[in-house]
Protein backbone atom coordinates (compact mmCIF):
# COMPACT_ATOMS: atom_id res chain seq x y z
CA UNK A 1 0.00 0.00 0.00
CA UNK A 2 1.20 3.69 -0.68
CA UNK A 3 0.21 6.97 1.01
CA UNK A 4 -0.33 9.49 -1.20
CA UNK A 5 0.14 13.28 -0.25
CA UNK A 6 -1.08 15.62 -2.27
CA UNK A 7 -0.37 19.67 -1.58
CA UNK A 8 -2.55 21.51 -4.21
CA UNK A 9 -4.19 24.55 -5.05
CA UNK A 10 -7.16 25.27 -3.14
CA UNK A 11 -9.17 26.23 -6.30
CA UNK A 12 -8.73 23.02 -7.80
CA UNK A 13 -10.05 20.74 -4.52
CA UNK A 14 -12.99 20.29 -6.43
CA UNK A 15 -11.66 18.54 -9.42
CA UNK A 16 -9.44 16.76 -7.50
CA UNK A 17 -12.45 15.36 -5.66
CA UNK A 18 -13.85 14.17 -8.65
CA UNK A 19 -11.36 12.59 -10.14
CA UNK A 20 -10.60 10.37 -7.04
CA UNK A 21 -14.30 9.24 -6.85
CA UNK A 22 -14.35 8.24 -10.88
CA UNK A 23 -11.60 6.01 -9.80
CA UNK A 24 -13.13 4.64 -6.93
CA UNK A 25 -11.29 5.67 -4.09
CA UNK A 26 -13.48 5.51 -1.33
CA UNK A 27 -12.11 8.34 1.57
CA UNK A 28 -9.37 11.04 1.74
CA UNK A 29 -8.04 12.99 3.95
CA UNK A 30 -8.08 16.79 4.11
CA UNK A 31 -6.08 19.59 5.72
CA UNK A 32 -5.92 23.43 5.00
CA UNK A 33 -2.17 24.14 5.21
CA UNK A 34 0.29 27.08 4.89
CA UNK A 35 3.64 26.98 2.46
CA UNK A 36 5.52 27.86 -0.18
CA UNK A 37 7.67 26.48 -2.83
CA UNK A 38 9.38 27.72 -6.02
CA UNK A 39 5.96 29.80 -6.44
CA UNK A 40 7.34 31.87 -2.68
CA UNK A 41 4.68 34.12 -1.50
CA UNK A 42 2.74 36.77 -2.51
CA UNK A 43 2.83 41.06 -1.23
CA UNK A 44 0.18 42.84 0.50
CA UNK A 45 0.29 46.53 0.51
CA UNK A 46 -2.03 48.40 3.09
CA UNK A 47 -1.51 52.20 3.06
CA UNK A 48 1.75 51.97 1.42
CA UNK A 49 3.42 49.26 3.56
CA UNK A 50 4.41 46.60 2.04
CA UNK A 51 4.77 42.96 3.38
CA UNK A 52 5.81 39.61 1.83
CA UNK A 53 3.64 36.96 2.68
CA UNK A 54 6.11 33.98 2.69
CA UNK A 55 3.17 31.30 3.18
CA UNK A 56 0.10 30.59 0.88
CA UNK A 57 -3.13 28.54 1.50
CA UNK A 58 -3.14 25.40 0.16
CA UNK A 59 -4.80 22.39 0.66
CA UNK A 60 -3.61 18.92 1.65
CA UNK A 61 -5.16 15.43 0.31
CA UNK A 62 -3.95 12.23 1.88
CA UNK A 63 -5.38 9.04 0.15
CA UNK A 64 -3.94 5.15 0.95
CA UNK A 65 -4.30 2.77 -1.94
CA UNK A 66 -3.54 -0.24 -3.31
CA UNK A 67 -0.14 -0.48 -5.02
CA UNK A 68 -1.70 -1.19 -8.27
CA UNK A 69 -4.34 1.63 -8.44
CA UNK A 70 -1.14 4.20 -7.49
CA UNK A 71 0.01 5.32 -11.44
CA UNK A 72 -3.43 5.30 -12.33
CA UNK A 73 -4.33 7.68 -8.76
CA UNK A 74 -1.00 9.78 -9.44
CA UNK A 75 -1.88 10.44 -13.29
CA UNK A 76 -5.79 11.59 -12.08
CA UNK A 77 -4.43 14.22 -8.78
CA UNK A 78 -2.26 15.34 -11.54
CA UNK A 79 -4.15 16.20 -14.29
CA UNK A 80 -7.03 17.75 -12.58
CA UNK A 81 -4.49 19.86 -9.99
CA UNK A 82 -2.47 20.99 -13.08
CA UNK A 83 -2.82 24.70 -14.25
CA UNK A 84 0.24 24.35 -15.74
CA UNK A 85 1.25 27.59 -13.69
CA UNK A 86 4.00 28.18 -11.05
CA UNK A 87 2.02 26.88 -7.89
CA UNK A 88 0.42 23.84 -8.79
CA UNK A 89 2.30 22.07 -5.82
CA UNK A 90 3.29 18.64 -5.35
CA UNK A 91 2.45 14.88 -4.76
CA UNK A 92 4.36 12.76 -2.46
CA UNK A 93 4.44 8.92 -2.18
CA UNK A 94 5.36 6.87 1.08
CA UNK A 95 4.85 3.20 1.64
CA UNK A 96 2.21 2.65 4.08
CA UNK A 97 3.13 -0.54 6.36
CA UNK A 98 -0.57 -0.97 7.79
CA UNK A 99 -4.04 0.34 7.08
CA UNK A 100 -6.88 -0.88 9.96
CA UNK A 101 -10.40 -0.44 9.72
CA UNK A 102 -11.65 0.38 13.34
CA UNK A 103 -15.02 -0.32 13.06
CA UNK A 104 -14.20 -4.02 11.74
CA UNK A 105 -10.90 -4.41 12.78
CA UNK A 106 -10.34 -5.15 8.69
CA UNK A 107 -6.63 -4.78 7.53
CA UNK A 108 -4.42 -4.12 4.80
CA UNK A 109 -6.39 -4.17 1.18
CA UNK A 110 -9.51 -4.41 2.86
CA UNK A 111 -9.39 -1.43 5.11
CA UNK A 112 -8.96 0.99 2.56
CA UNK B 1 -22.51 78.31 10.15
CA UNK B 2 -22.34 76.65 13.65
CA UNK B 3 -22.36 79.25 16.50
CA UNK B 4 -22.58 80.07 19.96
CA UNK B 5 -25.75 80.15 21.75
CA UNK B 6 -25.24 83.23 22.58
CA UNK B 7 -24.71 86.83 20.84
CA UNK B 8 -21.99 88.23 22.42
CA UNK B 9 -21.68 91.34 20.60
CA UNK B 10 -25.18 93.28 20.05
CA UNK B 11 -24.96 96.28 18.09
CA UNK B 12 -25.99 99.43 19.07
CA UNK B 13 -25.03 98.83 22.85
CA UNK B 14 -27.88 96.76 23.37
CA UNK B 15 -27.20 93.82 25.62
CA UNK B 16 -29.35 91.03 23.96
CA UNK B 17 -29.54 87.78 26.36
CA UNK B 18 -31.67 85.92 23.77
CA UNK B 19 -30.01 82.91 22.47
CA UNK B 20 -29.92 83.19 19.34
CA UNK B 21 -27.68 81.62 16.40
CA UNK B 22 -25.95 83.97 14.14
CA UNK B 23 -26.93 83.14 10.38
CA UNK B 24 -24.97 82.67 7.55
CA UNK B 25 -24.59 83.58 3.95
CA UNK B 26 -28.08 85.22 2.82
CA UNK B 27 -29.49 85.36 6.02
CA UNK B 28 -27.01 87.57 7.19
CA UNK B 29 -27.96 90.63 6.12
CA UNK B 30 -31.75 90.41 7.52
CA UNK B 31 -30.19 89.75 11.03
CA UNK B 32 -27.85 92.59 10.93
CA UNK B 33 -31.01 94.88 10.07
CA UNK B 34 -32.54 92.88 13.11
CA UNK B 35 -29.95 94.03 15.28
CA UNK B 36 -29.80 97.27 13.79
CA UNK B 37 -33.57 98.00 14.78
CA UNK B 38 -33.04 96.49 18.08
CA UNK B 39 -29.91 98.30 18.82
CA UNK B 40 -31.44 101.19 17.71
CA UNK B 41 -34.72 101.10 19.83
CA UNK B 42 -32.99 100.17 21.92
CA UNK B 43 -35.80 97.53 22.89
CA UNK B 44 -35.41 95.30 26.12
CA UNK B 45 -34.11 91.65 26.32
CA UNK B 46 -37.86 90.08 26.49
CA UNK B 47 -38.49 91.16 23.20
CA UNK B 48 -35.67 89.64 21.32
CA UNK B 49 -36.56 86.39 23.24
CA UNK B 50 -39.79 86.59 21.86
CA UNK B 51 -38.21 86.70 18.50
CA UNK B 52 -37.15 83.04 18.83
CA UNK B 53 -39.76 80.45 18.79
CA UNK B 54 -39.26 76.96 18.19
CA UNK B 55 -39.32 75.44 14.48
CA UNK B 56 -40.31 71.96 14.71
CA UNK B 57 -39.02 71.43 10.91
CA UNK B 58 -35.63 72.81 12.18
CA UNK B 59 -35.65 70.67 15.39
CA UNK B 60 -36.82 67.27 13.66
CA UNK B 61 -33.89 67.24 11.19
CA UNK B 62 -31.53 68.33 14.53
CA UNK B 63 -32.51 65.38 16.36
CA UNK B 64 -31.75 63.69 13.59
CA UNK B 65 -28.27 65.09 12.79
CA UNK B 66 -27.93 64.54 16.15
CA UNK B 67 -28.29 60.89 16.49
CA UNK B 68 -26.46 60.37 12.78
CA UNK B 69 -23.00 62.02 14.52
CA UNK B 70 -23.05 59.89 17.56
CA UNK B 71 -23.89 56.78 14.71
CA UNK B 72 -20.16 58.19 13.35
CA UNK B 73 -18.23 57.51 16.64
CA UNK B 74 -20.30 54.61 17.70
CA UNK B 75 -20.38 52.46 15.65
CA UNK B 76 -18.64 53.91 12.47
CA UNK B 77 -15.15 54.80 14.04
CA UNK B 78 -14.64 52.21 16.05
CA UNK B 79 -14.89 49.81 13.36
CA UNK B 80 -12.90 51.78 10.94
CA UNK B 81 -9.90 51.31 13.44
CA UNK B 82 -10.82 48.32 14.95
CA UNK B 83 -10.17 46.56 11.53
CA UNK B 84 -6.81 48.52 10.76
CA UNK B 85 -5.45 47.14 14.05
CA UNK B 86 -4.10 43.30 14.65
CA UNK B 87 -6.64 40.65 15.82
CA UNK B 88 -5.14 41.26 19.66
CA UNK B 89 -5.83 44.25 19.47
CA UNK B 90 -9.39 44.67 17.94
CA UNK B 91 -11.24 44.80 21.10
CA UNK B 92 -8.84 47.44 22.81
CA UNK B 93 -9.37 50.16 19.97
CA UNK B 94 -13.49 49.31 20.00
CA UNK B 95 -13.00 49.66 24.12
CA UNK B 96 -11.13 53.00 23.76
CA UNK B 97 -14.16 54.81 21.32
CA UNK B 98 -16.61 53.17 23.40
CA UNK B 99 -15.57 54.41 26.66
CA UNK B 100 -14.48 57.90 25.05
CA UNK B 101 -17.85 58.54 24.08
CA UNK B 102 -19.18 57.50 27.40
CA UNK B 103 -16.68 59.88 28.98
CA UNK B 104 -16.72 62.81 26.97
CA UNK B 105 -20.48 62.60 27.28
CA UNK B 106 -20.17 63.30 30.98
CA UNK B 107 -17.11 65.59 30.92
CA UNK B 108 -19.25 67.49 27.90
CA UNK B 109 -22.27 68.44 30.74
CA UNK B 110 -20.62 69.04 33.83
CA UNK B 111 -18.24 71.64 31.95
CA UNK B 112 -17.19 71.35 28.29
CA UNK B 113 -20.34 72.90 27.21
CA UNK B 114 -20.25 75.90 29.13
CA UNK B 115 -16.44 76.43 28.35
CA UNK B 116 -17.12 75.76 24.45
CA UNK B 117 -20.50 77.69 24.09
CA UNK B 118 -20.83 80.50 27.07
CA UNK B 119 -19.76 83.82 27.63
CA UNK B 120 -16.33 83.99 28.78
CA UNK B 121 -16.33 87.81 29.81
CA UNK B 122 -13.23 89.30 29.92
CA UNK B 123 -11.64 86.10 28.58
CA UNK B 124 -14.36 85.22 25.98
CA UNK B 125 -11.94 85.75 23.46
CA UNK B 126 -10.22 82.73 23.94
CA UNK B 127 -12.66 80.55 26.38
CA UNK B 128 -16.07 80.75 27.70
CA UNK B 129 -17.70 80.75 31.07
CA UNK B 130 -18.28 78.25 33.63
CA UNK B 131 -22.19 79.28 34.13
CA UNK B 132 -23.63 76.74 32.30
CA UNK B 133 -21.56 73.87 34.22
CA UNK B 134 -23.78 70.89 35.59
CA UNK B 135 -26.12 72.30 32.50
CA UNK B 136 -27.24 75.13 34.77
CA UNK B 137 -29.99 76.42 33.67
CA UNK B 138 -30.81 74.31 30.71
CA UNK B 139 -34.22 73.55 30.74
CA UNK B 140 -36.77 71.51 28.31
CA UNK B 141 -37.48 75.79 27.77
CA UNK B 142 -34.58 76.61 26.83
CA UNK B 143 -33.88 77.69 23.35
CA UNK B 144 -30.78 77.92 21.14
CA UNK B 145 -32.10 79.46 18.21
CA UNK B 146 -34.86 77.92 16.64
CA UNK B 147 -34.00 74.90 18.09
CA UNK B 148 -34.38 73.36 21.80
CA UNK B 149 -30.89 74.05 23.61
CA UNK B 150 -31.04 70.54 25.07
CA UNK B 151 -30.74 69.46 21.07
CA UNK B 152 -28.09 72.39 20.32
CA UNK B 153 -25.99 70.80 23.79
CA UNK B 154 -26.08 67.07 22.76
CA UNK B 155 -25.25 67.97 19.28
CA UNK B 156 -22.04 69.51 20.59
CA UNK B 157 -21.65 66.86 22.44
CA UNK B 158 -21.59 64.06 19.81
CA UNK B 159 -18.76 66.14 18.58
CA UNK B 160 -17.18 66.41 21.83
CA UNK B 161 -17.25 62.53 21.57
CA UNK B 162 -15.81 62.23 18.29
CA UNK B 163 -12.73 64.28 18.09
CA UNK B 164 -10.41 62.24 21.15
CA UNK B 165 -12.15 59.54 19.68
CA UNK B 166 -10.49 60.24 16.36
CA UNK B 167 -7.14 60.38 18.03
CA UNK B 168 -7.18 56.84 19.01
CA UNK B 169 -6.04 55.87 15.95
CA UNK B 170 -2.52 57.57 16.59
CA UNK B 171 -1.70 55.30 19.39
CA UNK B 172 -3.29 52.57 19.12
CA UNK B 173 -1.94 49.19 19.93
CA UNK B 174 0.48 50.28 22.77
CA UNK B 175 -1.23 53.25 25.19
CA UNK B 176 -2.54 52.44 28.76
CA UNK B 177 -6.21 52.16 28.94
CA UNK B 178 -6.20 54.31 32.27
CA UNK B 179 -3.53 57.17 30.80
CA UNK B 180 -6.00 57.07 27.75
CA UNK B 181 -8.86 58.12 29.56
CA UNK B 182 -7.07 60.43 31.70
CA UNK B 183 -5.85 62.10 28.70
CA UNK B 184 -8.87 62.40 26.73
CA UNK B 185 -10.23 64.21 29.25
CA UNK B 186 -7.70 67.00 30.13
CA UNK B 187 -7.49 67.06 26.69
CA UNK B 188 -11.40 68.08 26.03
CA UNK B 189 -10.93 70.54 28.88
CA UNK B 190 -7.89 72.12 27.81
CA UNK B 191 -7.66 71.62 23.86
CA UNK B 192 -11.10 71.18 22.61
CA UNK B 193 -13.40 72.82 24.75
CA UNK B 194 -11.29 76.51 23.91
CA UNK B 195 -10.92 75.69 20.10
CA UNK B 196 -14.72 74.69 19.78
CA UNK B 197 -14.94 78.15 21.62
CA UNK B 198 -12.29 80.45 19.34
CA UNK B 199 -14.42 79.38 16.45
CA UNK B 200 -17.91 78.85 17.62
CA UNK B 201 -18.34 80.34 20.43
CA UNK B 202 -17.76 83.49 20.35
CA UNK B 203 -13.60 83.76 20.21
CA UNK B 204 -11.05 85.51 18.39
CA UNK B 205 -11.12 83.14 15.25
CA UNK B 206 -14.30 83.92 14.82
CA UNK B 207 -13.59 87.10 14.59
CA UNK B 208 -11.15 86.73 11.93
CA UNK B 209 -14.09 85.74 9.82
CA UNK B 210 -12.56 82.06 9.48
CA UNK B 211 -14.96 79.88 8.18
CA UNK B 212 -15.28 76.45 9.64
CA UNK B 213 -18.80 74.97 8.89
CA UNK B 214 -18.84 72.01 10.69
CA UNK B 215 -15.55 71.68 12.47
CA UNK B 216 -12.61 71.06 9.75
CA UNK B 217 -9.71 72.91 12.15
CA UNK B 218 -11.87 72.49 15.96
CA UNK B 219 -12.55 69.02 14.85
CA UNK B 220 -9.91 67.16 12.38
CA UNK B 221 -7.05 69.44 12.56
CA UNK B 222 -7.29 69.86 16.14
CA UNK B 223 -7.35 65.80 16.73
CA UNK B 224 -4.79 64.92 13.71
CA UNK B 225 -2.24 66.96 15.55
CA UNK B 226 -3.03 65.71 18.61
CA UNK B 227 -2.29 62.46 17.46
CA UNK B 228 0.54 63.02 15.94
CA UNK B 229 1.97 64.92 18.87
CA UNK B 230 1.04 61.58 20.75
CA UNK B 231 1.91 58.65 17.80
CA UNK B 232 5.90 60.10 18.59
CA UNK B 233 5.71 60.59 22.48
CA UNK B 234 5.06 57.02 22.83
CA UNK B 235 7.31 55.86 19.87
CA UNK B 236 6.70 52.75 17.73
CA UNK B 237 5.09 50.06 18.20
CA UNK B 238 7.13 46.87 18.73
CA UNK B 239 8.84 46.00 15.75
CA UNK B 240 7.36 48.66 13.75
CA UNK B 241 8.32 49.08 10.85
CA UNK B 242 10.09 45.90 10.41
CA UNK B 243 7.24 43.69 11.37
CA UNK B 244 4.44 43.07 9.32
CA UNK B 245 1.25 44.91 10.47
CA UNK B 246 -1.40 43.85 8.25
CA UNK B 247 -5.01 45.23 9.07
CA UNK B 248 -7.22 42.40 10.71
CA UNK B 249 -10.33 42.89 8.87
CA UNK B 250 -10.93 45.20 6.25
CA UNK B 251 -14.58 44.13 6.19
CA UNK B 252 -14.87 46.12 9.53
CA UNK B 253 -13.16 49.25 8.15
CA UNK B 254 -15.26 49.31 5.05
CA UNK B 255 -18.14 48.85 7.35
CA UNK B 256 -17.19 51.98 9.45
CA UNK B 257 -15.94 54.05 6.62
CA UNK B 258 -19.70 53.76 5.21
CA UNK B 259 -21.48 54.39 8.40
CA UNK B 260 -19.24 57.53 9.20
CA UNK B 261 -19.59 58.72 5.50
CA UNK B 262 -23.27 58.42 6.26
CA UNK B 263 -23.10 60.21 9.56
CA UNK B 264 -21.54 62.95 8.15
CA UNK B 265 -24.66 63.92 6.63
CA UNK B 266 -25.58 64.66 10.32
CA UNK B 267 -22.00 66.85 10.74
CA UNK B 268 -22.17 68.42 8.03
CA UNK B 269 -25.48 69.28 7.19
CA UNK B 270 -26.25 69.05 10.74
CA UNK B 271 -24.21 72.03 11.17
CA UNK B 272 -26.12 74.54 9.80
CA UNK B 273 -28.55 73.76 12.71
CA UNK B 274 -31.37 74.37 10.74
CA UNK B 275 -33.84 72.65 8.28
CA UNK B 276 -32.71 75.26 5.02
CA UNK B 277 -31.03 76.03 1.77
CA UNK B 278 -27.65 75.71 3.69
CA UNK B 279 -27.91 72.35 5.09
CA UNK B 280 -29.03 70.91 1.53
CA UNK B 281 -26.19 72.43 -0.37
CA UNK B 282 -23.86 70.97 2.97
CA UNK B 283 -25.50 67.51 2.31
CA UNK B 284 -25.06 67.59 -1.46
CA UNK B 285 -21.06 68.82 -1.32
CA UNK B 286 -20.37 66.54 1.30
CA UNK B 287 -21.52 63.44 -1.25
CA UNK B 288 -19.98 64.63 -4.08
CA UNK B 289 -16.25 65.87 -2.29
CA UNK B 290 -16.74 61.91 -0.46
CA UNK B 291 -16.97 60.81 -3.77
CA UNK B 292 -14.01 62.74 -5.67
CA UNK B 293 -11.56 62.01 -2.67
CA UNK B 294 -12.69 58.05 -2.61
CA UNK B 295 -11.77 57.83 -6.09
CA UNK B 296 -8.69 60.11 -5.86
CA UNK B 297 -7.08 58.48 -3.83
CA UNK B 298 -7.99 54.92 -5.56
CA UNK B 299 -7.00 56.06 -8.59
CA UNK B 300 -3.30 57.31 -7.17
CA UNK B 301 -2.95 54.01 -5.57
CA UNK B 302 -3.67 51.93 -8.47
CA UNK B 303 -1.37 54.41 -11.19
CA UNK B 304 1.30 54.15 -7.86
CA UNK B 305 1.32 50.83 -7.15
CA UNK B 306 -0.72 48.89 -9.81
CA UNK B 307 -4.14 47.71 -8.02
CA UNK B 308 -6.83 50.01 -6.27
CA UNK B 309 -7.65 48.57 -2.30
CA UNK B 310 -10.33 48.57 -0.30
CA UNK B 311 -8.45 50.04 2.34
CA UNK B 312 -7.50 52.56 -0.06
CA UNK B 313 -10.52 53.76 -1.09
CA UNK B 314 -12.18 53.64 2.30
CA UNK B 315 -9.61 55.33 3.66
CA UNK B 316 -9.83 57.88 0.45
CA UNK B 317 -13.78 58.46 1.32
CA UNK B 318 -13.05 59.67 4.71
CA UNK B 319 -10.04 62.02 3.91
CA UNK B 320 -12.90 63.45 1.49
CA UNK B 321 -15.46 63.65 4.70
CA UNK B 322 -12.75 65.37 6.53
CA UNK B 323 -12.01 67.92 3.58
CA UNK B 324 -15.74 69.20 3.20
CA UNK B 325 -15.94 69.71 6.36
CA UNK B 326 -14.87 73.07 7.06
CA UNK B 327 -15.96 74.06 3.43
CA UNK B 328 -19.22 72.43 3.42
CA UNK B 329 -21.68 75.85 4.38
CA UNK B 330 -19.73 78.23 1.59
CA UNK B 331 -18.59 76.03 -1.18
CA UNK B 332 -20.49 74.94 -4.47
CA UNK B 333 -20.88 71.69 -6.22
CA UNK B 334 -17.45 72.18 -8.40
CA UNK B 335 -15.63 73.22 -5.34
CA UNK B 336 -16.80 70.16 -3.65
CA UNK B 337 -15.11 68.02 -6.64
CA UNK B 338 -12.03 70.44 -6.38
CA UNK B 339 -11.74 69.95 -2.78
CA UNK B 340 -12.28 65.83 -2.23
CA UNK B 341 -9.74 65.45 -5.26
CA UNK B 342 -7.25 67.58 -3.40
CA UNK B 343 -7.91 65.75 -0.63
CA UNK B 344 -7.75 61.76 -1.79
CA UNK B 345 -4.34 62.54 -3.64
CA UNK B 346 -3.14 64.77 -0.86
CA UNK B 347 -3.98 62.36 2.25
CA UNK B 348 -2.73 59.14 -0.07
CA UNK B 349 0.45 60.83 -0.41
CA UNK B 350 0.84 62.08 3.21
CA UNK B 351 -0.75 58.16 4.55
CA UNK B 352 1.54 56.61 2.15
CA UNK B 353 5.23 58.36 1.31
CA UNK B 354 4.98 61.00 3.90
CA UNK B 355 4.82 58.97 6.95
CA UNK B 356 7.27 57.02 5.66
CA UNK B 357 9.70 59.45 5.14
CA UNK B 358 9.31 60.76 8.60
CA UNK B 359 9.46 57.42 9.97
CA UNK B 360 6.71 57.93 13.40
CA UNK B 361 4.39 55.24 14.12
CA UNK B 362 0.87 57.27 13.51
CA UNK B 363 -0.33 53.87 13.51
CA UNK B 364 -3.99 54.42 11.88
CA UNK B 365 -2.71 57.69 9.99
CA UNK B 366 -5.28 60.27 12.26
CA UNK B 367 -2.54 63.24 11.43
CA UNK B 368 -2.14 61.62 7.24
CA UNK B 369 -5.78 61.94 7.01
CA UNK B 370 -7.43 64.14 9.51
CA UNK B 371 -4.75 66.96 10.03
CA UNK B 372 -3.34 66.64 6.24
CA UNK B 373 -6.92 66.77 4.71
CA UNK B 374 -8.33 68.97 7.18
CA UNK B 375 -5.74 71.60 6.42
CA UNK B 376 -6.47 70.90 2.66
CA UNK B 377 -9.61 71.73 3.56
CA UNK B 378 -9.50 74.30 5.56
CA UNK B 379 -7.27 76.19 3.01
CA UNK B 380 -9.62 75.34 -0.49
CA UNK B 381 -12.53 76.93 1.50
CA UNK B 382 -10.95 80.22 1.50
CA UNK B 383 -10.73 79.91 -2.46
CA UNK B 384 -13.81 77.78 -2.95
CA UNK B 385 -16.25 80.32 -0.89
CA UNK B 386 -15.44 82.47 -3.86
CA UNK B 387 -19.01 83.48 -5.27
CA UNK B 388 -16.97 83.55 -8.84
CA UNK B 389 -16.26 80.06 -8.05
CA UNK B 390 -19.64 78.54 -7.11
CA UNK B 391 -19.09 79.18 -3.36
CA UNK B 392 -21.76 81.19 -1.20
CA UNK B 393 -19.18 84.16 0.25
CA UNK B 394 -16.24 84.89 2.51
CA UNK B 395 -16.42 85.28 6.51
CA UNK B 396 -17.26 88.80 8.28
CA UNK B 397 -14.62 91.04 6.79
CA UNK B 398 -12.70 89.37 4.46
CA UNK B 399 -13.25 90.76 0.72
CA UNK B 400 -11.23 88.64 -1.41
CA UNK B 401 -9.67 84.99 -2.40
CA UNK B 402 -6.07 86.24 -0.48
CA UNK B 403 -7.84 87.71 2.63
CA UNK B 404 -9.98 84.38 3.23
CA UNK B 405 -7.44 81.81 2.81
CA UNK B 406 -5.08 84.39 4.79
CA UNK B 407 -7.43 83.97 7.69
CA UNK B 408 -7.81 79.99 7.01
CA UNK B 409 -4.03 79.90 7.51
CA UNK B 410 -4.45 81.95 10.46
CA UNK B 411 -6.94 79.40 11.80
CA UNK B 412 -4.83 76.26 10.83
CA UNK B 413 -1.47 77.76 12.14
CA UNK B 414 -3.10 78.50 15.53
CA UNK B 415 -5.03 75.35 15.90
CA UNK B 416 -1.90 73.46 15.03
CA UNK B 417 0.29 75.16 17.58
CA UNK B 418 -2.26 75.45 20.28
CA UNK B 419 -3.54 71.45 20.06
CA UNK B 420 0.36 70.87 19.44
CA UNK B 421 2.34 72.10 22.08
CA UNK B 422 -0.84 71.46 24.63
CA UNK B 423 -1.20 67.93 23.67
CA UNK B 424 2.74 67.55 24.63
CA UNK B 425 2.72 69.32 27.79
CA UNK B 426 -0.32 66.88 29.21
CA UNK B 427 0.96 63.71 27.38
CA UNK B 428 4.72 64.27 29.41
CA UNK B 429 2.69 64.93 32.97
CA UNK B 430 0.98 62.15 32.25
CA UNK B 431 3.81 59.90 31.29
CA UNK B 432 5.65 60.82 34.76
CA UNK B 433 2.72 60.40 36.37
CA UNK B 434 0.79 56.93 35.22
CA UNK B 435 3.47 56.05 32.22
CA UNK B 436 1.70 56.37 28.58
CA UNK B 437 2.41 52.82 27.28
CA UNK B 438 1.56 49.36 28.18
CA UNK B 439 4.75 47.46 28.88
CA UNK B 440 6.73 45.24 26.05
CA UNK B 441 5.19 41.81 27.30
CA UNK B 442 1.54 43.24 27.36
CA UNK B 443 1.97 44.74 23.76
CA UNK B 444 3.46 41.62 22.33
CA UNK B 445 0.47 39.71 24.00
CA UNK B 446 -1.98 42.27 22.57
CA UNK B 447 -3.85 44.97 24.67
CA UNK B 448 -6.98 42.83 24.28
CA UNK B 449 -6.07 39.97 27.01
CA UNK B 450 -3.44 42.00 28.75
CA UNK B 451 -6.11 45.31 29.61
CA UNK B 452 -9.35 43.76 28.91
CA UNK B 453 -9.17 40.25 30.23
CA UNK B 454 -11.01 39.38 26.80
CA UNK B 455 -10.37 38.12 23.26
CA UNK B 456 -11.97 39.79 20.21
CA UNK B 457 -11.83 36.37 18.02
CA UNK B 458 -12.91 32.88 19.62
CA UNK B 459 -13.32 30.60 16.59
Amino acid sequence: MKLLTAIIKPFKLDDVRNALSELGIQGMTLTEVKGFGRQKGHTELYRGAEYVVDFLPKMKIEVAVDDDQLTSVVDAVSEAARTGKIGDGKIFVTELAEAIRIRTGETGGDAL
Amino acid sequence: MRTAAIVDKPMGGTHSEAVSRPPAGRSRAMALVHLLVVGALGLAPSWALAEEVLDSGDTAWMLTATALVLFMTVPGLALFYAGMVRSKNVLSVLMQCFAITALMSILWIFWGYSLAFEDGGGANAFIGGLSKMFLAGVTVDSLSGTIPETVFMTFQMTFAVITPALIVGAFAERMKFSTMLVFMGIWLTVVYAPVAHWVWGGGWLGDWGVLDFAGGTVVHINAGVAGLVAAIMLGKRKGYPGTAMPPNNLGYTIMGASILWVGWFGFNAGSELAADGVAGMAMAVTQIATAAAALGWMFSEWISHGKPSVLGIASGAVAGLVAITPASGSVGPMGAVAIGAAAGVGCFFAATTLKRAFGYDDSLDVFGIHAVGGVIGAILTGVFAAAALGGSGFGDGNESIIAQVVAQGVGVAATIIYSGVMSFVILKILDALMGLRVDEEQEVEGLDLALHDERGYIL
